[in-house]
């Protein structure tokens, strides 16, 4: 019972952080404050839901029920160590791809990366 | 030789991550176990030029692995919570002040860049966009700068982070 609770509660925190990414991708102006909200918001909830998984696998797994339910988890918990490193490495990628065509960040107080190009 | 042992070593770990819970001896079947050693070494024989390409062999020390393992768990995970909640906050209101800053790392190695690019890009409100690879520089996007510190030449580390010092972190596991 514990467990479901913990499942309940992983996922409600899971999808009101990729609400609030696809919030985000709406309000904000230009392609990097977009990155902020979509790609790292999302990421969070995203582990969120997947340790909901992880959780409800491991609660399986103390009942007695071995075999399939542990393949669950631990592949859950791969595809999240692979989801943070290549979320970080895409979003990296596009935001380098849009500085090098041109993309200034507008508004911006402050850009030394484009001075440095100057 | 040694980079042959310890690719052999990893991907027979992973292998074992991956078939647990297959059968009786601890986890997993006597099958999976042998033909885990089997498949191993052949990807040991192919892939140890790539795996240990700079003839380093500091991240084959266990203790690395464990403070790589507590340093995601705790002020990583921590950090990241925080900026997610801060990243809420604006997205609902709409408060922000973006601009790219210079961050000086204080950082040699390779790893060590590249564990600290991806803890930034992952923490909310901060994204790398660049690096200067002779001095080790990231260029970072930030939506929210404080308010005066944009006239800066280059951040330091407390400037971006609120809670903890990643690059002493970092610099404990990577290098």
């Amino acid at each position: 019972m514990i467990a479901d609770t913990i499942i309940m509660v992983c996922l409600g925190i899971g999808l009101l952080f990729n609400a609030l990414g696809v919030l985000g991708i709406l309000r904000f102006p230009d392609v990097y404050t977009r990155l902020h909200a979509e790609t790292k918001t999302t990421t969070f909830g995203t582990i969120f839901i997947s340790l909901a998984v992880i959780v409800y696998g491991a609660a399986r797994v103390m009942e007695g029920e071995t075999g399939t339910y542990l393949t669950l988890s631990v592949h859950t918990f791969v595809a999240l160590l692979a989801l943070a490193f290549t979320n970080a490495t895409g979003a990296h990628a596009i935001a380098r791809a849009a500085h090098r065509s041109g993309q200034v960040p507008k508004p911006a107080v402050v850009d030394r990366l484009q001075e440095v190009r100057e | 030789m040694i980079a042959f042992l310890v690719t052999a070593l990893f991907a027979y770990l992973v292998y074992l991550v991956l078939t647990a819970g297959s059968g009786t001896i601890g986890l997993w079947s006597q099958a999976e176990l042998i033909a885990g050693g089997g498949i191993s070494l052949v990807v040991a024989a192919i892939s140890r030029k790539f795996f240990c390409r700079t003839g380093e062999y500091r991240m084959a020390n266990p203790l690395r692995w464990v403070l790589l393992v507590a340093y995601a768990a705790v002020p990583f995970f921590i950090e990241m919570a925080r900026a997610n909640i801060d990243v809420a906050y604006r997205v609902i209101t709409g408060k922000i002040r973006p601009g790219i800053v210079k961050l000086s790392t204080g950082l040699e190695t390779d790893l060590g860049v590249l564990l600290l690019a991806n803890s930034i890009t992952l923490t909310p409100g901060t994204l790398t966009v660049g690096v200067d690879e002779e001095t080790n520089d990231l260029y970072v996007h930030m939506i929210n700068i404080g308010m005066g510190t944009e006239t800066k030449e280059s951040f330091e580390p407390d400037d971006v982070f609120a809670l903890f010092q990643f690059p002493e972190w970092i610099r404990r596991i990577a290098e």
